[in-house]
């Protein structure tokens, strides 16, 4: 009558489920017999926190939505409510306030790790794309989030976002209108900000989750010599520098997870708010349409890219190289063309440069989250530049260049800059602000000759040999 | 069957107009869900006019109301207000009002509005949407330059007691004047522009 289930290894019910779905197979293809290198370090705990921080969020998150209501006139009351009278509803909501932040240190590291190793160079391109795509997820659910509070700060910094769209010509307007619902933030967008947070951004995270490690298992991983394992291996097709995940990386990220869990748990039960960065104060207040906060700055993790907002004058040109600033990041694997994957064995002056990008992140960040004065708005032009030329130095350490390329972009680069500098100044007469702009321009003059003269004057553009197999 | 029986070119032709109607029809089918988040009959409507009374205003006074939802703001000007307007062509982006937009033809003037004691505004930022303060009083904090108007915190946006930005701010428009037109001497109707409301 019915056919044989297909034969398999293992028995009981196991055996039952094996003939029937491929259990033991993907434990055996993603766990116990899918090889890492052996010599990860503190750099990789962070993909699987990643994954752990996911799974915090989706669990308070689903409970917090049993007590909240997703409407202008209850949602404030509605997370009072949760904070005083839901039995632990005050863990459930710090919990996912602070998971939001915790997610992107989290992310934000596990990046750097990127960078750093070369992780997204070939076989790895998708993977890098694949987990930009979660990063641009993960900020949408963020913004989104932030407004479901409705509290001041809730509101009008999701209504100076969504005003971005109106710089667009022509169809701005519309497309605002179209994302809000109403011609202001009102309980429309609430209504819909709630259905795509809770719903589909979410989905749409997993869905792309799954695909980023896909993706990563059918490569393999990189690592911090950024040497291919799989080039070399014993008799049983075993890469010689490889261990299963399961159980050595398991175990290793389980203390990981011990680890992070204390901080956490640290800030949720201490310092949930972190004195207004993950909790910003001016939320405390229902929203108000009539009334802006003194200040709006945006939760810490979207400053830099606020602060490149700022940096240029023009609304939409703003909003272009704000957008940019998180384009480019896609292109990174067909910008740093090197073969050397991993820092070690880079040049000097490609550590360099490194670290003056995530000095100039930070900065961006923090000047994001202060007020527009003279000076720090002069700045903010200055680091943004310093943002945008990284890619370029990137790209430029990718093969040995002649002395004549190295003359010729300084000279383009800074030119250009001062170019901008002179016509940005044209319809300026006030001295103090003239003086600003003139000195800053230091900063990216001193980055330029830095990583664009040196290679020339120096030996720091001396790379190092790859070694064969992983070193530790 | 045998392999010879089927004819590929037309299995090619059935499944390319498959392809064709069935991606039609699937683009078709997304337009009821992306116009549904478009404003609502209910949203579209509620932009009712407004009547305000501002008899009993203060001169340099402000008061605020709200019309569709927006902040609307009624600033009583003095005399010395009002005189500040002229000195200060050089150093607004559109002095003139040019762009049309930004209010109805009857503002379009250097006082922007209909008396020149009643000052009009949408009080929202053209920048990115923030309500600007009213900060009336020449000097203080904005330097001393400044001769009363609008500051908006958000991005530093100045604008003059008329609305009117100045220039290299990021706003790049004047504040927006909302239709209105005076139903007596001290009452306001907000939404409509007397040819509209005579229509």
């Amino acid at each position: 009558m019915s056919e044989q289930p297909k034969s398999v290894e293992s028995q009981g019910l196991l055996g039952w489920i094996d003939a029937r779905f491929p259990l033991s197979k993907m434990m055996r293809e993603h766990l116990s017999e899918y090889y890492a290198p052996k010599n990860f370090n503190f750099w990789y705990f962070f993909g699987s926190l990643a994954l752990l921080v996911l799974v915090i969020q989706i669990l308070t998150g689903i409970f917090l939505t049993m007590h909240y209501k997703p409407d202008a006139e209850l949602a404030f009351a509605s997370v009072e409510h949760i904070m005083r009278d839901v039995n632990w509803g005050w863990l459930l909501r710090y919990m996912h306030s602070t998971g939001a932040s915790f997610f992107f240190i989290v992310v934000y590291l596990h990046m750097f790790r990127g960078l750093m190793y070369g992780s997204f160079k070939s076989p790895r391109e998708l993977i890098w794309i694949l987990g930009m795509l979660i990063y641009v997820a993960l900020m949408a659910e963020a913004f989104m989030g932030y407004l479901l509070p409705w509290g001041n700060m809730s509101y009008w910094g999701a209504q100076v976002i969504i005003n971005l769209f109106n710089t667009i010509p022509v169809f701005g307007e519309a497309i605002s209108e179209w994302l809000r619902g109403d011609f202001v933030i009102s309980d429309a967008t609430l209504n819909r900000f709630f259905a795509l947070h809770v719903i589909a951004v979410p989905l749409a995270l997993l869905g792309l989750i799954v695909a980023h490690i896909l993706a990563l298992h059918e490569v393999g991983s990189n690592n911090p010599d950024g040497v291919e394992i799989k080039k070399l291996k014993d008799e049983n097709g075993v890469p010689l520098d490889g261990i299963p995940f399961h159980p050595y990386y398991t175990v290793k990220d389980i203390f990981g997870v011990v680890v992070f869990l204390a901080i956490f748990s640290g800030v949720v039960f201490f310092w949930p708010e972190a004195s207004g960065y993950f909790l910003e104060h001016a939320n405390f207040e229902p929203a108000n349409p009539l009334n802006t906060p003194d200040h709006i700055a945006p939760i810490w993790y979207f400053t830099p890219f606020y602060t490149v907002l700022r940096a240029i004058p023009n609304p939409f040109g703003g909003f272009l190289m704000m957008c940019l600033a998180i384009i480019v990041l896609f292109f990174l694997p067909w910008i740093d063309r090197n073969p050397i994957k991993s820092i070690r064995y880079r040049s000097l002056l490609f550590k360099l440069n490194l670290w003056v990008f995530v000095i100039t992140f930070i900065i961006l960040g923090y000047l994001g989250l202060k007020p527009v004065t003279d000076l720090y708005s002069q700045l903010a032009l200055r680091f943004t530049q310093i943002y945008f030329i990284f890619f370029f130095v990137l790209w430029a350490y990718s093969k040995p260049r002649s002395s004549g390329f190295w003359t010729g972009s300084f000279i383009v680069l800074l030119g250009s800059i001062i170019l901008y500098d002179f016509f940005r100044s044209s319809g300026v007469d006030d001295p103090s602000i003239l003086a600003l702009t003139w000195w800053t321009l230091l900063i990216p003059a001193a980055y330029l000759f830095l990583t664009l003269l040196m290679p020339k004057l120096s030996n720091w553009d001396t790379e190092k040999e790859v070694p064969e197999r992983v070193t530790s | 069957m045998a392999k010879d029986d089927i004819d590929h070119s037309r299995r090619k032709t059935l499944t390319n107009s498959v392809a064709v109607v069935g991606g039609i029809g699937a683009a078709v089918a997304t337009w009821p869900f992306i116009s549904s988040m478009n404003p609502s009959a209910s949203a579209l409507a509620a932009g009712a006019p407004v009547e305000v009374d501002v008899s009993k205003m203060e001169p340099g006074q402000q008061i605020q109301e709200i019309w569709r939802r927006k902040p609307i703001w009624i600033i009583r000007r003095t005399p010395e207000m009002v005189q500040t307007l002229g000195g200060l062509t050089e150093k607004l982006r559109d002095p003139d009002s040019a762009e049309t937009s930004q209010q109805p033809a009857f503002a379009q003037n250097e006082i922007r509005s209909i008396k020149q004691e009643y000052l009009v505004l949408v009080g929202i930022c053209t920048h990115l949407g923030c309500s600007p303060e009213f900060k009336p009083d020449p000097g203080g904090d904005l330097g001393a330059a400044w001769q009363g108007g609008f500051y908006c915190a958000c991005h530093g946006s100045r604008f003059d007691l008329a609305g009117r930005v100045y220039k290299n701010m990021p706003a790049n428009k004047n504040l927006a004047v909302p239709p209105y037109h005076f139903i007596s001497d001290n009452r306001i109707l907000i939404g409509l522009t007397k040819d509209e409301a005579e229509a």
